[in-house]
């Protein structure tokens, strides 16, 4: 047994207690509103292109939001999850990162994987479940994947892949490669035990991950304040021996920072880090939900005022990296692309039925291909009522 | 009597339980004051308090953990999970503990007075995640009682039954119903039986049993038949455990022929244990093989949901080859 940690403590002859709240964590705030950086402060490693870049993610990803929430009230996609207000944490988290870096993520991050290059086409494909997608139209939309980008195909199970992302970043180190892995996560799934398991693991085990917390202070309807109690997630890193930075969320230059910073110290120091990057879910849940029913306007029109691409487009301005011309112009090009894409996206078949009983084994077992054989022989009976497959089967 | 879909059922039954005593409390994710993701708890915090109908951090096993030590104290827990497709994360605090608290202790503990309420099964487009119909795992575990409603009026009554019940119970909540299903409900307080199933039709050629939201699609392949001239004895089995056999092995007698569906994949399905079950107690009466007509042996998808699911017309053709066997 060590004992040496023992010694760290001072000795004391009365109880002395620590107060649960009392642990005192600053915020990294880099760049204001106004687009001007705070005095003293540092910027990321950061040069015109690169910053270019991170806006067009940004600028994509809102004009994506904003048009698949409207493509979902027309009924033609059946959900969609916007990050409307907190687009900041997840193209920050991609732009701090290397391209063989692995991005392991909850379901409102498809910032990073905007930022990798997953293309418009991928997009809709995914969320049109139609057979070009990727993962062969089998989960709801937005639960994106791309081996090729190194972005783990999401799972709906909240907090399973924190735990995860330790060990594959434990394997990473393992092979000597030069790679982490970012696993983002919200504040609510930071209550499930995968998280603690996870933060665990790779403290002890030494795995270099960057665990990204959103506290977008809310999951679904309930607030913050009824999630846990204490200071935010990052002190539970403090609990876990995790190097820990608070940081503001919709501060580009700040996340940017972050995870530069975590990276190297990952790699460097073969240990975990932790980032709690404090945001706001300005959008609804889902397209399922309405927040009208447990928050107020004044509360999101508060937010509004921290918009985190309006801020980094100052900051652009100011730079003169950027001009009005330019934006008009990319939101216009943007939108027009968006469009025509779910156009195309729309008409494509829905996967053959052949995929229902693929990739449940690495080999279809005798069992299913039993069970698609009489699947087969039924529609060829009753063509009109499975339209999607009937066609199409041989 | 008033017209209630089945959420409506699910608030009111809970409205008079958390009336009649001080000590139920319902609680679980966004169950507070929004009153669920999908309104089964609305209103139930404003007129209830806080303290007895309340937000849980986003931790089922802790939801779980939490409610088997209320239970244990002698409080009635109903807790919620969001979908069952999360009930996994507590499978531990249900399958070893809320299972067996009774039986370890020799009596000396018991979380009898527990009920979990869970949102279950597909057509929603819902895909892999969001559709799943796990009762066969908690079959697989002696100490639970599992209930499985079709329409309002079952809720409100089963799910009173299961609160006032002396077991832990989990309670599958057809989503798919929660608004489609309307239909009479009394206002005032009843109890439908635990362990007794529903013979909802009778028939004389062959018996057709299910669970909760399959029943609408058995109903449209008992019609199909009708009109080939099979009469069909159709079956709800409203408790998955215990099972009520007798009902199903009578009916079996008399018509000698069982089709049973359940949304569920096949392979170690509940109806598997049916089918084996009725094959001993009826077997000289059968005229045909017991078949299932299932989900697939694959996860739930999202595209090809129509062609996955055990849907009227494949239980149409399972009929109408048992029939002609
Ligand atoms: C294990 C599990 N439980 C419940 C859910 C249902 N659910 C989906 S999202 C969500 C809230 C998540 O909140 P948070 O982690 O804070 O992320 P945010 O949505 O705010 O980005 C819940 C409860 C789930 N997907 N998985």
């Amino acid at each position: 047994m060590n004992t040496e940690i023992y010694k760290e403590s001072p000795v004391v002859h009365q109880p002395a207690f620590i107060d649960g709240h009392s642990v005192e964590i600053p915020i990294l705030k880099i760049l204001q509103q106004d687009g001007s950086v705070y005095d003293g402060a540092e910027l990321p490693e950061i040069d015109q292109d690169h910053a270019v870049k991170i806006y067009k993610a940004l600028a994509f990803h809102r004009v994506l939001d904003e048009r698949m929430v409207a493509a979902q009230r027309q009924g033609r996609i059946s959900f969609y999850m916007a990050a409307l207000g907190e687009e900041a944490a997840s193209v920050g988290g991609a732009a701090g990162l290397k391209p063989q870096d692995m991005i392991m993520a909850q379901y409102r991050e498809q910032g990073a994987l905007i930022y990798r290059g997953f293309s418009l086409e991928d997009f809709m494909n995914q969320m049109f479940s139609n057979e070009k997608d990727l993962g062969k139209g089998r989960q709801m939309p937005i639960h994106y994947g791309s081996n090729e980008l190194n972005y783990m195909t999401i799972s709906s199970p909240l907090g399973t892949q924190i735990p995860q992302a330790s060990g594959y970043a434990y394997g990473q180190k393992l092979q000597g490669k030069d790679a982490v892995t970012i696993c983002y996560f919200g504040e609510g799934a930071a209550s499930e035990g995968d998280f603690h398991a996870g933060l665990n693991m790779a403290a002890v085990h030494q795995a270099p991950v960057i665990f990204f917390c959103r506290n977008n202070g809310y999951a679904i309807s309930t607030p913050s304040d009824e999630q846990y109690v204490g200071n935010g997630i990052a002190s539970r890193g403090v609990g876990y021996g995790i190097k820990t930075i608070r940081i503001d969320g919709n501060d580009i230059l700040a996340v940017v920072k972050a995870v530069q910073f975590a990276r190297e110290y990952a790699l460097k120091e073969n240990k975990p880090m932790i980032i709690e990057a404090m945001s706001y879910r300005l959008g609804a849940h889902s397209t399922s939900d309405d927040p009208s029913g447990y928050r107020t306007r004044e509360e999101e029109a508060k937010w509004q005022a921290h918009d985190p691409i309006l801020r980094m487009k100052n900051w652009m301005l100011a730079q003169s990296w950027w001009d009005e011309e330019q934006e008009t112009a990319l939101f216009e090009s943007l939108r027009e692309q968006v469009l025509a894409a779910v156009k195309v996206a729309e008409k494509i078949d829905k996967p053959p039925v052949e995929d229902l009983v693929t990739d449940v084994y690495d080999q279809v077992p005798a069992h299913l291909q039993a069970q698609l054989d009489s699947l087969k022989t039924h529609i060829k009976k009753y063509p009109d009522s499975y339209p999607f497959t009937a066609g199409r089967i041989k | 009597m008033a017209q209630m879909n089945l959420l409506q059922a699910i608030n009111n039954a809970l409205d008079i339980a958390m009336a009649e005593n001080d000590s139920t409390l319902c609680f679980g994710e966004d169950v507070g004051h929004f009153g669920g993701v999908f309104r089964a708890t609305s209103g139930l915090q404003e007129k209830y308090g806080k303290a007895r109908c309340f937000n849980t951090p986003l931790v089922e096993q802790g939801i779980i953990g939490f409610a088997n030590g209320l239970a244990a104290q002698g409080s009635r827990p109903v807790a919620e999970i969001q979908f069952a497709d999360y009930i996994f994360p507590a499978f531990d605090q249900i399958v070893n503990e809320s299972a067996k608290f009774r039986y370890r202790s020799g009596n000396e503990f018991n979380v009898g007075q527990l009920t979990i309420r869970t949102p279950y099964g597909g057509g929603i487009a819902g895909g892999l995640y969001h559709s799943q119909s796990p009762e066969a795992y908690f079959a697989h575990t002696p100490g639970l009682k599992l209930v499985v409603p079709r329409n309002p009026y079952q809720a409100k009554g089963l799910l009173l039954a299961s609160i006032r019940d002396d077991n832990p119970v989990v309670f599958f909540e057809p989503k798919r119903l929660y608004r489609a299903s309307v239909g009479e409900v009394p206002e005032e307080d009843y109890q439908l039986p635990l362990g007794k199933a529903e013979v909802m039709q009778q028939g004389s050629d062959i018996t057709l049993l299910a669970w909760g939201a399959q029943l609408e699609i058995v109903e449209k392949a008992a019609e199909l038949a009708a009109n080939d001239g099979i009469s069909c004895e159709i079956i709800d089995l409203r408790t998955i455990l215990p099972w009520d056999v007798e009902t199903v092995a009578n009916s079996v007698l008399k018509t000698g022929r069982l089709v049973i569906s359940q949304e569920a994949p096949l392979t170690a399905g509940f109806a598997s244990e049916i089918a084996a079950t009725v094959q001993s107690e009826c077997f000289l009466h059968l005229e045909s093989p017991i078949a299932r007509v299932c989900g697939m042996d694959t996860p739930y998808p999202l595209a090809l949901e129509k062609e996955y699911v055990a849907d009227h017309l494949k239980i149409y053709e399972a009929i109408k080859q048992s029939v002609n066997y």
